[in-house]
């Protein structure tokens, strides 16, 4: 799959933010005035910013509000209809802490919640995909979430939480990898089911449709940087997961929290980008490529 | 609303014949066409005349080697060369119309076929992505996505011919390899093609139960050693004297 940098920054994001949201709806920390501000500014950013990012690999992102209708049978607009559920409850939730030095404890629980459900939403646009089989797999809402809960966690300042939650995000990070790796073959769906010549002997891609390339082959066939898989998998989880675990576990200064945090960050969007890059399609088969 | 019927009145769709199909794309070119000129956002191209040349296509054909397995009878068995044309295979349970968030894919209760509301479209490709068969293209100059419409500004167009009312690659195939029908008549054209040759679902494990069906190439031949000539270079005289029975001899020797 293709690794539009506009899908990598908004997951990433999107998820450290309804991450911290979750966080704090629960009272962790328990935060009120500037203080309270600043925490729900960074989360905002994050949550928002990442939303934002995602219109930017719309066909047609004047159109955007209608994402909101198919919420029952399309994961996408239940993502959007809870995405803006979760902002809004928790704004209310944010107003009480910053400028009534309240915090109204079932708004935040229910904040926290939409925010998880967000999260959870946008892995199950992914894990829906038949067509993609490293993705259609109960590992990818675990994955996001866990990231998402560590990455809260990491923001919200919960160092023990966050040294823990990280150790085992990066454990069901691996396992995604080493399951992913063998789903397209276990999927069953090779040349020959996808043209149906397998009954006469071994098919092969003889000549494609056309010289050139194509939207199928730009958005679905990337091959590009696979070779250095092994490689972006440790960078990704020495940054996202063992740097900060690292930092955490020594005496707690705010320098080494702000570089603990950039290093999650670092390593996440490696890690998304491995994501998008690794994943087959199966139509690649139809172009004799993976 | 993006929600499948349980069940559609008629199942219109294509019987793709591979054995007869010679890959000379006027399918390709023909829909192409039909479809720029007619029926929602023209398919455009990209750079059509320059280095990299790209553009949207509903239908296009791949060709396919297929090696048979050796046999006592035949051990190398010559490859056989398939050409396979490809487009929307409007399915039963089409996992494309579900995914879309604003509601502008859906598939037909009257007839099953599968459409893009291109003024609903927000081109979030997530509908190209759930598609196993690489049927659907975003059209980059529209940023919608564009599909095979079955020529349903054909099919039931009043102000053409009769005859023409089938999806235009239909019409244009030159070796009829290519039919057009209702599937949910078993009487019907492509509904005994698919069960006289044995029609068959393409990644029937997906689960997105194709209407249209693919019919496998039939088994080659296997022709006895005819000579048409041979009658007339069997030897006439099986022993030749005189100066041709020496000549036969000496060049025996040689």
């Amino acid at each position: 799959m293709h690794p539009a940098p506009s899908v990598i920054l908004f997951t990433t994001f999107s998820g450290l933010g309804f991450g911290l949201l979750a966080w704090l709806g629960l009272g962790f920390p328990a935060v009120t005035g500037l203080t309270a501000f600043v925490f729900f500014t960074i989360a905002y950013a994050c949550a928002v910013g990442g939303l934002m990012a995602s219109a930017f690999h719309l066909g047609r992102p004047e159109r955007a509000l209608k994402a909101f209708t198919q919420w029952r049978t399309s994961w996408l607009s239940r993502e959007a209809v809870m995405s803006v559920a979760a902002l809004l409850v928790m704004g209310v939730y944010a107003i009480g802490t910053i400028f009534f030095a309240t915090a109204l404890p079932l708004v935040g629980v229910l904040g926290a919640v939409l925010c998880l459900l967000t999260v959870f939403t946008t892995s199950m646009i992914y894990t829906q995909l038949k067509t993609v089989p490293r993705w259609h797999s109960p590992l990818t809402p675990v994955m996001f979430l866990a990231l998402a809960v560590a990455g809260g966690a990491l923001l919200a300042g919960q160092t023990t939480a966050a040294a823990v939650l990280l150790v085992l995000a990066g454990a069901v990070l691996v396992a995604t990898w080493v399951h992913g790796d063998g789903a397209f073959a276990r999927s069953g769906t090779t040349l020959a089911t996808a043209t149906g010549l397998g009954t006469i002997g071994t098919p092969r891609a003889f000549e494609p449709p056309h010289t050139g390339t194509n939207y199928l082959l730009r958005e679905f066939v990337f091959v590009v940087g696979r070779k250095h898989g092994m490689k972006l998998r440790i960078i990704a989880f020495v940054l996202a997961i063992a740097l900060p675990v690292i930092l955490l576990l020594v005496p707690f200064s705010h320098w080494l929290a702000l570089v603990a945090v950039l290093s999650h960050v670092a390593g996440v969007l490696v890690a998304r980008w491995l994501f998008f890059a690794q994943a087959e399609h199966v139509v690649g088969l139809y172009y004799g490529k993976r | 609303m993006t929600e499948l019927p349980k069940k559609t009145q008629r199942k219109l769709g294509l019987v793709i014949d591979l054995d007869t199909c010679v890959g000379c794309h006027a399918c390709v070119i023909s829909c192409k066409g039909w479809n720029t000129e007619n029926y929602g956002a023209p398919l455009s191209d990209q750079d059509p005349y320059g280095a990299a040349p790209s553009g949207t296509f509903l239908n296009r054909v791949h060709s396919y080697e297929v090696q048979p397995l050796a046999t006592s009878a035949k051990v190398q068995p010559p490859a056989q060369l398939i050409h396979f044309p490809k487009s929307c295979l409007h399915c039963e349970d089409a996992p494309c119309v579900t995914v879309c968030p604003t509601g502008a894919s859906y598939k037909r209760v009257e007839d099953g076929i599968v459409l893009v509301n291109e003024s609903d479209c927000i081109g979030c490709g997530l509908c190209a992505w759930a598609c196993p068969y690489g049927a659907r293209e975003k059209d980059e100059a529209e940023g919608v996505m564009k599909k095979c419409t079955l020529c349903v500004d054909r099919i039931y167009n009043e102000n053409l011919e009769e005859v023409d009312r089938i999806p235009t690659c239909v019409r244009t195939c030159p070796s009829g390899a290519r039919h057009f029908g209702d599937f949910a008549d078993p009487d019907s054209h492509v509904s005994r093609l698919t069960a006289e040759r044995g029609g068959m679902d393409l990644m029937p494990e997906m689960g997105t139960k194709p209407v249209n069906k693919y019919l496998p190439p039939r088994p080659k031949d296997t022709l006895p050693e005819i000579d048409v000539l041979a009658p007339y270079l069997a030897p006439v005289d099986e022993a030749p004297g005189g100066f041709l029975g020496w000549l036969d001899k000496t060049l025996e020797k040689l």
